[in-house]
């Protein structure tokens, strides 16, 4: 549409100028739209309906639902085996609880490692406070799996501290680090631990100071207004902190795979076999649907609520 | 209370960091180990260095997560752009909740499901509509694309809801096309925020193995596929020659990054 000229515009201009914005606006809203319902929404469709078939041999590896059969019937076939199999093989219910359980502590610890820092960092001189913020960061920026190679040489056997232990003469027999539930947790907190300083800080950073002076003013001791203003505001940055920790973490794949022992079972791992080493696509499409359903959903959910919340 | 405990502030915060650092420097010093051995020293030397100058495979492999990164950066910043302007400037309008839900969700999702999704979304478009055929640097394209915006997404609309929309109200009430106004007021006053999400859009892009892995398909593998298959064989002072090489140059774009921003806050 060639623009109109400046005289012309308000007879003629006045209903185009209309549609042109709500084209405009439709181009603009529509393409992401578009975009995520096809990559985005449409994948989720396709999980459910795999998760609802058989395996088969060949290319994809499942069995269609819906078939016409010779006799021109139309054949509808829906397997809920999968969804018996987790419900019934303890693999995948130990798997969920043993995620939970690693994410639920992970995130605790990194609260306790990352909360001191947050608030440290705000009670530093102002130059000071986007140096140590960006120091944070930094480790976020290099590669996620290299932080976690790093802790290989140091946890295993012949690693850094095996060997500085045994230089020490504090042990004779290399202690087992690697491969167990332990590196698993501290890979998690060490991976994740910028997640959860981040919000923490820019909430207590907009906290106001003069509440903790009040608080000395009528008899609260350092600890007591700690515990009774500081944590009470700073609940939102806890919050968003932890949901940040524990969500990536409970479907973690590289760290339990890395870190981890053989009987370290965590749900992303076994999405992860049964879709690459078992090849068993329905199987991984049905864990993953559960995966949504018990973790994604509840999670959008109270952010929902959240957001309603504060508004 | 601020200044009674200094010695307190002082320790928690360099146990902190000590945590965060520790590691990183152990990969730097043994990057520089003559032995093949990670953990025991043996004596200072490059060889790793010019071992990794060599290593086709992690080159080749590394340029393939550049190409990816750089096209996923780029188109991730168009899309979550269009939707963070339409997320905060049009109000209500049909579809907006449904947009609203996809830029969400991918910041919440287990990159597993991400990935799996995705790929069982390209097998059945291929069996359908013969397109995508086969898998490889496209469809790892568009998988990170398709999470990857919505982290733009977020920031754009964190910076367009502090915007103050006077200015851009002025320039329409002097006639200027919405369009125009996007490209000559809001655009420039967004750019730090697009200059955010790019980098942010490439990083992800760049650090991914989960999503890659379950979109790739033979002859496309990228830098952290490379990195994983031989890291689960054990360690290799190569692996630690290559982190030492990431981390500079992260720390270089870190530092002008913020020396850049430092300048400009002091011209405004």
């Amino acid at each position: 549409m060639p623009s109109p000229s400046s005289s012309d515009r308000p007879q003629r201009g006045r209903r185009s100028l209309r549609q042109r914005l709500h084209l405009g606006r439709g181009t603009v809203a529509g393409i992401p739209l578009l975009w995520l319902g096809l990559f985005f929404g449409l994948p989720f469709l396709i999980i459910a309906r795999i998760s609802l078939s058989e395996v088969v041999i060949g290319l994809p590896p499942y069995s269609s639902l819906v078939d016409w059969t010779a006799a021109g019937l139309l054949e509808v076939r829906i397997n809920f085996g999968n969804f018996l199999l987790l419900v019934q093989d303890s693999l995948y219910l130990d798997a969920f609880e043993n995620s939970l359980r690693v994410a639920a502590v992970s995130t605790l610890l990194c609260l306790l490692l990352g909360y001191p820092m947050a608030l440290g960092i705000t009670r530093v001189r102002e130059g000071l406070r986007v140096p140590l913020l960006m120091l944070v960061i930094l480790p976020f920026w290099t590669s996620f799996l290299i932080r976690v190679y790093a802790w290989i040489g140091i946890l295993k056997g012949n690693g850094l501290i095996n060997n500085f232990l045994l230089w020490l003469g504090v042990i004779d027999q290399p202690l087992h680090l690697l491969h167990s539930d332990f590196a698993v947790y501290l890979g998690i907190v060490y991976a994740y631990l910028p997640f959860m300083v981040l919000p923490l800080y820019a909430t207590l950073s907009k906290m106001d100071e003069s509440l903790l002076e009040a608080a000395a003013d009528l008899g609260c001791r350092p600890l007591c207004a700690f515990w009774r203003v500081t944590v009470p505001l700073s609940l939102p940055g806890i919050i968003a902190g932890s949901l940040l920790v524990f969500v990536p973490a409970v479907g973690e794949f590289v760290i339990p795979d890395l870190l981890g022992g053989p009987d370290t079972l965590m749900i992303g791992k076994v999405l992860w076999t049964e879709f690459f080493n078992n090849r068993d696509w329905p199987v991984a499409a049905s864990v993953a649907v559960a995966l949504l359903a018990l973790l994604v959903v509840p999670v959008l959910l109270f952010e929902r609520f959240r957001e309603k919340e504060q508004t | 209370m601020r200044t009674r405990r200094p010695m307190l502030v002082f320790s928690l915060l360099a146990f902190g960091y000590a945590f965060l650092y520790a590691p990183i420097v152990s990969l730097i010093v043994f990057s520089f180990n003559e032995s093949r051995l990670v953990t025991v020293w043996a004596g200072f030397s490059t060889k790793w260095y010019s071992a990794l100058m060599h290593n086709e495979q992690l080159l080749g492999a590394a340029w393939v997560s550049l190409r990816i990164a750089v096209m996923n950066a780029t188109l991730a910043v168009i899309l979550g752009t269009l939707a963070g302007t339409a997320l905060v400037r049009f109000g209500r309008f049909r579809g907006r909740s449904a947009l609203a839900l996809m830029i969400g969700a991918p910041l919440v999702m287990p990159d597993v499901i991400l990935g799996l999704a995705s790929l069982l979304l390209f097998v059945a478009m291929e069996q359908l509509i013969g397109w995508p055929t086969g898998r490889g640097m496209t469809t790892i394209t568009i998988a990170h694309v398709t999470f990857s915006m919505a982290y733009v997404a977020v920031i754009v609309q964190s910076r367009l809801v502090r915007l103050d929309p006077s200015l851009e109200e002025a320039a329409l009430d002097l006639g200027a096309w919405p369009w125009k106004v996007f490209f000559v007021i809001t655009l420039p006053l967004i750019a730090p925020a697009l200059a955010a999400g790019w980098l942010l859009a490439f990083t992800l892009s760049l650090d991914d193995l989960v999503i890659a892995s379950f979109t790739s398909g033979p002859g496309a593998s990228t830098l952290p596929m490379v990195v994983y298959s031989s890291v689960r064989l054990g360690v290799s002072p190569e692996i630690n020659a290559l982190a030492t090489v990431l981390v500079l140059l992260v720390t270089i774009g870190i530092v002008i990054a913020g020396i850049s921003m430092q300048r400009r806050a002091k011209h405004s």
